[in-house]
């Protein structure tokens, strides 16, 4: 691989475009150039100038600015794929046979082949993290191939470029001063500079006034940024780093924690507040009875002391009492306890009076608490009832006994034995909503439904996710640097008085010519130079004039 | 020629270790699901829970060490967990003597029904109620049944979840029987 | 006056300061004929900056007194939201004239702004109460900042519309002029939509009908128009109105394809009419509207537009909004179709800085990336929020 010899005897690395000492172009493309491409700064890119291995071809594969813009398209299609139709995780199914019916049924075949290719889940698809990847690896590698060449390059600036350098920039000007003493025209230029707040240097009959240079380093700076975010995303998978778990809690329960060792939580309350407007519009149209306000959980937040086994709940320490709302959740030692969902009215607690058939006489109450229901409760001495049997959600006979499909009082039955002065052997009754049944025939008396009293269940999630801090950082950087890079821009100007005091001007800003056109202005005629011009728009302007002439004929 | 083999290998190494890093991330969040936190071999966690009849016995599993624990994760709506506990009563009353103990956890239930339940079913071994789901929590249990083998050394031997036949429960507690000196 | 009635009548103040600012604008394109008329286009292009300014104050006004009234930043649904997105546009347009003095860009600018304002009063206009998961002043910062970015952005749009319309030559045969011709029948559209809306909505067209959602629960539904697609298992209970001619399954609202449907055909009798009218097309009507503009400025233009608004919506639609998810619900991203989108715009706008900086990709390339661009953001405005269901949906 051979190196680039420039006229003024500096040695550059293959590939490069100007030579990095004077200016000079190296090669035929950018010599019969009017205007130089300044991008890296006439650097060669790094991936460029060697194509060998098959490590460098790969290295080059990433390097490529072609690549990575064809992968931001391509990842950017996959994602707008997910959103055809809703991901499975906005699903309420539990089963993957259930889900992949819901999908059929309600979006026909379309939804059939969706869930078929995998779609239905296209954000945690191998496929899709291979693209987030391979876009990450883009990044890395053309930030590394751009940045190092263009850092050395600024860094290593001279004063002094050759005529064909400056020439080739966009805004020139050549020419002698307009007036006063051509001697004194350097030292005006660099005090007009430095009050423009730019960095000048001068080297004999050369100046070179430069700002804002870190703005190049903004596109670097971000894409540290996003490598940061990336890595903390990814950090997530590794044990220890998120938590991801949901529970329920019924009001008067303490539930211990999912994925937090050692805690529990007592629901208090739930309260569900609405609000009190009248119907808009909106929920005219919609048929929306009510908007929801508040959806609160006041929690009690206990600790096992730390000696304690898990099942020791005996000797639990209260930490804190709060309340869980949206938007506020309950944070201890890293993890967030959320507000997610809530199940209104169910039974705790069923009243019933015992009750002769016949003559309506009442003989007492009977108070059934759902979830600490008695063997049997004592009317007075003669009178009482005994509980044989309690099913929270019957759900039918099974070889004539009664089932229960759950542990939740959905449905609750009983089987209620009635000991009366009447009938003191007592009489069997099975008790269900809208059923009853007696076994040994007509009953005299009978447990008359009167109330019931019910509580609502919180649901709740629990989060821990230590990589937040390593996003945040990562968004920050990743901000930093797109503000850095968006918001400043790159000038330098080139100013140099020949032999016969005449004077030779080229700039060049990375973006937003407007700004350094008004700053060389302002130099134009603080200093006398001649005026400017900007070779492109001239250009421009040449092609304009044909247009125009063509609109002439219409 | 030096620089040249330098810059290569420096490029292979950041390339390796970035397809290293999308390979792990793939592979972990496709095997994400599967991995459980309670797995055999696992040292089985420790836990205190409160019999059903005698609220001064505590049924705490490293005062069973030397035994075999046969820890069995129940609810009275599960069906499969009613059918399996005729065996099992059956099988403990054999291996009892051999050093086997069974526990029956009953995932939050009331007093009342858990009582009713197993004098309805006439089954006798140890029963406990885990009120606040702490044990499940700690073994993942998710699933009905499960049942959980625990070797004289306190480690999982085993994690079977759904319903066991009166031959299996045997030969699991014959697997888990401390050797006998 | 009650404080609402006063931010009602402050947008409409508004929105005529935007329609004579658009005329006058009009009046600013530059003639090059020698008798003063440069002169008099400057005067008129300084009252037109001047009346866009009040129409600006009038409108912030309207933001200010809605928000004292409903105590919530009011961008809460689809009118709020979007009609505030015409006021940033407004803002935007301000911001970058003053930095470019370029007139021209306001005869775009303030149509567009016009057109989404109009969008918006034709969804409900009053306050609506904030569910749990808005409560927050991330609703605030989050929504105010993207809505923002993406005006900015918008502007880029804007810019690239005028380098389009002058540089796309109306009597050559070419891709770009069918696009640029579909772009503007799309624009046609919107404006169809505004007029049936309006006059549908001053016949007080209504028809209620039952029907069956895709859960199996039984639903009421009001159109507002001739309902021609009917809901799934629709029964109608109003009288003397027509009856839907095809049914729909449950997962398509039928209600919005109607309205869809309307929209379509009165852009398109508009959009025939005027090609009747004139005998030629809206592109080569406007083309020699547009003035004689440096194209070098326009491109620069739409260049520094998305540099300055590709980190207020990065902040605004990714950082902020990550930040706010991770509040309300654990998680800082959860690919809702509203923030897939969000991330799309973001990615679009990064490949189209990428394809400038280093591909070079300016002039007209640049100006079509501006449009397509905006048309992801639009995107993301109506289909998003209208037909794809998820956490963000107004309606």
């Amino acid at each position: 691989m051979e190196k680039i010899i420039c006229a003024c005897g500096h040695e550059n690395p293959f590939g490069t475009k100007l030579c990095e000492k004077c200016g000079r172009p190296l090669t035929e493309e950018e010599k019969n150039q009017k205007v130089l491409d300044m991008r890296y700064d006439g650097t060669a890119i790094r991936s460029k100038t060697r194509n060998k291995s098959i490590v460098d071809k790969i290295w080059n594969f990433f390097s490529s600015v072609k690549v990575g813009v064809s992968l931001i398209f391509i990842n950017l299609v996959a994602a707008s794929i997910g959103t055809i139709f809703p991901q499975e995780f906005f699903v309420n199914v539990a089963t993957e046979a259930e889900r992949e019916i819901y999908y059929e049924e309600t979006y026909g075949s379309l939804g059939k082949l969706y869930y078929a290719l995998g779609l239905s889940d296209v954000y945690s698809s191998w496929w899709f993290q291979i693209l987030v990847g391979m876009l990450g690896i883009s990044i890395i590698i053309a930030s590394l191939d751009r940045g190092i060449p263009l850092h050395r390059s600024l860094k290593n600036q001279r004063v002094k470029r050759h005529e064909s350098f400056m020439k080739r920039q966009r805004v020139v000007a050549e020419g002698s001063i307009t007036e006063g003493d051509s001697s004194k025209t350097l030292d005006l230029v660099e005090e007009q500079m430095k009050k423009l707040k730019y960095n000048v240097r001068r080297e004999g009959n050369a100046i070179l006034a430069e700002r804002g240079r870190f703005a190049r380093y903004g596109p670097y700076i971000n894409h540290v940024g996003l490598i940061v975010f990336l890595l903390g995303v990814m950090l997530r998978l590794l044990p220890g780093f998120y938590v991801d778990e949901s529970m329920w809690v019924r009001e008067g329960d303490i539930r211990a924690i999912p994925g937090m060792e050692g805690y529990f939580i007592e629901n208090e309350k739930f309260i569900l507040e609405l609000h009190d407007n009248e119907k808009t519009e909106a929920q005219i149209q919609q048929g929306v009875n009510a908007v929801a306000k508040n959806y609160q959980t006041n929690v009690k937040l206990y600790k096992q002391p730390d000696d304690a086994l898990p099942g020791q709940t005996d000797n639990l320490e209260l930490v804190k009492e709060y309340s869980i709302r949206v938007n506020h959740p309950l944070q201890h030692e890293g993890y967030s306890l959320y507000q997610m969902d809530f199940r209104l009215n169910e039974l705790k607690g069923m009243n019933f009076t015992l009750t002769n058939k016949e003559t309506g006489e009442e003989l007492g109450d009977v108070k059934v608490d759902l979830t600490n229901p008695q063997k049997e409760y004592v009317i007075d001495e003669q009178t009482k009832v005994d509980l044989l049997g309690y099913y929270p959600d019957f759900s039918g006979f099974k070889n004539g006994e009664p089932q229960t499909a759950t542990s939740n009082p959905n449905n609750p039955a009983f089987i209620f034995k009635m000991t009366t002065p009447e009938k003191p052997d007592g009489e069997v009754s099975f008790v269900a909503i809208k059923q009853t049944i007696e076994p040994n025939g007509d009953n005299a008396y009978k447990m008359t439904f009167k109330s019931v009293e019910t509580r609502n269940m919180s649901g709740l999630t629990v989060h821990k996710d230590k990589t937040i801090p390593i996003l945040f950082v990562g968004g920050f950087i990743f901000m930093l640097g797109v503000a850095i890079g968006s918001y400043w821009n790159h000038r330098r100007i080139w100013v140099e008085q020949l032999q016969d005091g005449t004077i030779r001007l080229a700039a060049h800003a990375n973006k937003n010519w407007f700004n350094i056109k008004k700053d060389l202005t302002a130099i134009t005629e603080y200093a006398h130079l001649p005026q400017f011009i900007d070779q492109v728009e001239k250009e421009n302007d040449e092609e304009g004039q044909k247009e125009k002439e063509g609109d002439n004929t219409l | 020629m030096n620089k040249k083999r330098n810059r290569s290998i420096t490029r292979g190494v950041i390339l390796v270790v970035l397809i290293a890093a999308i390979v792990y991330t793939v592979y972990s969040s496709a095997t994400k699901d599967k991995v459980e936190l309670l797995q055999v071999g696992d040292e089985a966690p420790n836990f205190e829970l409160v019999d059903l009849y005698d609220s001064e016995i505590k049924h705490r599993l490293s005062d069973y060490e030397g035994k075999g624990i046969f820890l069995n994760f129940w609810g009275t709506w599960c069906e499969p967990c009613k059918k399996e506990m005729p065996a099992m009563s059956n099988q403990y009353a054999i291996y009892k003597d051999q050093g086997v103990e069974v526990l029956a956890v009953n995932i939050a239930q009331t007093e009342f029904e858990v009582k009713n339940f197993i004098e309805g079913l006439g089954v006798h071994f140890p029963v406990a109620i885990d009120e606040t789901r702490d044990v499940m929590t700690e073994y993942n249990v998710d699933l009905l049944p499960a049942t959980i083998l625990i070797n004289p050394e306190g480690e999982v031997e085993k994690i079977i979840t759904g319903e066991m036949n009166e031959q299996q429960i045997a030969s699991y507690m014959e697997s888990i029987k401390p050797e006998q000196e | 006056m009650s404080l609402i009635d006063l931010s009602g009548n402050l947008l409409f103040v508004a929105f005529i300061a935007y329609l004579v600012g658009t005329l006058l604008f009009g009046g600013a394109i530059k003639s090059n004929k020698p008798d003063g008329a440069a002169k008099r286009a400057d005067n008129w292009g300084k009252l037109a900056i001047i009346v866009t300014i009040i129409g600006f104050l009038a409108q912030l006004g309207y933001f200010i007194t809605r928000w004292i009234h409903s105590g919530h930043a009011p961008v809460s649904n689809m009118f709020e939201f979007t009609t505030a997105f015409g006021m940033f546009i407004i803002g935007a347009f301000i911001l970058i004239y003053y930095m470019y003095r370029l007139t021209a860009l306001g005869l775009v600018a303030l149509p567009i702004a016009l057109l989404i304002i109009g969008y918006a009063a034709m969804f409900p206009r009053d306050v609506t109460p904030l569910v749990p998961s808005l409560q927050s002043y991330w609703l605030t910062i989050h929504v105010i900042t993207a809505a923002l970015g993406q005006a900015i952005l918008a502007i880029s749009a804007v810019a690239g519309l005028i380098y389009l319309l002058k540089a796309v030559d109306p009597k050559v045969k070419s891709r770009g002029r069918f696009w640029l011709e579909a772009v503007l029948y799309f624009i046609v559209l919107v404006v169809g939509f505004i007029v049936v809306t309006v006059i549908f909505r001053s016949m007080g067209y209504e028809a209620v009908f039952n029907y069956v959602d895709k859960n199996g629960a039984e639903q009421e539904i009001i159109y507002n128009m001739p309902a021609v697609f009917g809901m799934n298992d629709y029964v109608l209970l109003t009288d003397d109105v027509m009856e839907p001619i095809a049914e729909m399954p449950p997962v398509i609202n039928a209600k919005k394809l109607t309205v869809v449907f309307w929209s379509f055909i009165a852009g398109s009798i508009i959009y025939l009419l005027i090609r009747l009218i004139t005998r030629r097309r809206i592109l080569a009507i406007l083309h020699p509207l547009v003035p004689k503009i440096n194209f070098n400025l326009l491109d620069e233009i739409g260049y520094r537009s998305v540099l300055i608004g590709f980190p207020v919506f990065s902040l605004g639609a990714l950082v902020f909004a990550m930040i706010w998810a991770q509040e309300a619900w654990g998680r800082f991203w959860g690919w809702d179709p509203k923030e897939v989108w969000a991330l799309i715009t973001w990615l679009f706008y990064a490949a189209f800085l990428h394809l400038r900086l280093s591909k070079g990709w300016e002039g007209k390339k640049s100006a079509w990336l501006a449009l397509i661009g905006f048309a992801i953001i639009l995107f993301n405005l109506i289909v998003v929020n209208l037909v794809i269901a998820g956490l963000h949906s107004y309606a």
